[in-house]
């Protein structure tokens, strides 16, 4: 039964010994290919041509979208493992949402500062208070809220519980960033690749864009795993040091008993 | 500023955040394993951690 098989191989990630050993086996090979979709991305995003209205600005395009559909994406993630942590308690999903908020928080901000800069040349302004970019900054200040809220709980089981409440509460915000831009009257441009009727762009600036989207979301993996596993290590050494000062309290006791 | 410096800026500071990022989760990953690597030589180990070899039988 190949259903059962994927099951008990998904099971026994939730441990988080089983995770550590495949994400230092993994690892590696997610960097490698990181790197190199990248320098393919990269390649392809200077080797193309200037839009005929936009000029070369069009290559700010390569890097503003795979960031914002990332920000985007960190939250979904998040808003999965905050499920995970609060119906079934999975060991590895508040590790996995207190792990991508930094990841996401970083994404968002690339996102607005590479939208500001392509909008001066291309709308004469850096900034409007329009309902696509105020939506990305109230996700960009969500971020920067969970994060604060994760470190000001020493109990990292009540941070995780708490934090996921708030996570799927702010989920509300994702769809509101989709369609900000066809339900109310935006600067913003509409969605020209994501969209019914497909793709409205020039394949001539698809490839790049699409090849940069998943050099990023490549990267955004990468640093997960590697925060999760951080992440489980921190908690190793706090129980760890807990322990240790147990240990110490118990031999002081035995010491005082005897000289009593 | 011509739209050179726009393409420049945008890049550079693309680049910048995600080197951060990286270099961030790196330290932070050598600084734990380190942690682990200290408390583990001081003899403080989870109680479901592999013994070492002299400690077996």
């Amino acid at each position: 039964m190949p259903q059962i098989a994927v099951l008990t191989k998904l099971t026994d990630l939730a441990n988080p010994t089983r995770f550590l050993g495949l994400a230092s086996r993994i690892l590696p090979w997610m960097a490698g290919i990181t790197a190199i979709l990248f320098a393919i991305g990269l390649y392809l995003s200077f080797a193309g041509e200037g839009d005929y209205q936009q000029g070369m600005t069009v290559r700010i395009m390569y890097v503003h979208v795979p960031a914002a559909w990332l920000s985007m994406m960190c939250y979904s993630v998040m808003a999965a493992s905050a499920i995970g942590t609060l119906v079934w308690r999975h060991p590895l999903a508040d590790v996995s949402h207190k792990a991508a908020a930094p990841l996401g928080a970083a994404f968002t901000l690339i996102a607005l500062a590479t939208g500001s800069l392509w909008g001066k040349p291309m709308w004469g302004t850096w900034w409007v208070w329009d309902a696509r970019l105020t939506s990305v900054f109230v996700l960009f200040l969500m971020y920067l809220g969970l994060i604060a809220l994760n470190r000001a709980m020493d109990d990292p089981g009540k941070a995780a519980r708490v934090s996921s409440v708030l996570i799927l509460v702010g989920f509300v915000n994702i769809p509101i960033i989709k369609f900000s831009v066809e339900w109310w009257n935006t600067l913003h441009q509409p969605a020209s690749v994501i969209r019914m009727g497909g793709s409205t762009i020039d394949s001539t600036f698809l490839w790049p864009l699409l090849m940069m989207a998943i050099a990023f979301t490549m990267l955004f993996f990468t640093l997960h795993i590697a925060a999760m596993r951080n992440e489980i290590w921190r908690r190793r050494v706090s129980a760890q040091r807990r322990m240790a000062a147990r240990m110490a309290g118990q031999k002081t006791d035995n010491t005082v008993e005897k000289g009593a | 500023m011509t739209h050179g410096f726009y393409i420049a800026m945008s890049y550079g500071i693309a680049a910048l955040i995600s080197l951060c990022l990286i270099t961030w989760v790196w330290l932070d990953g050598r600084a734990r394993s380190k942690e682990l690597a200290e408390l583990e030589a001081s003899g403080i180990r989870r109680r479901s951690a592999p013994k070492p070899e002299g400690e077996k039988a």
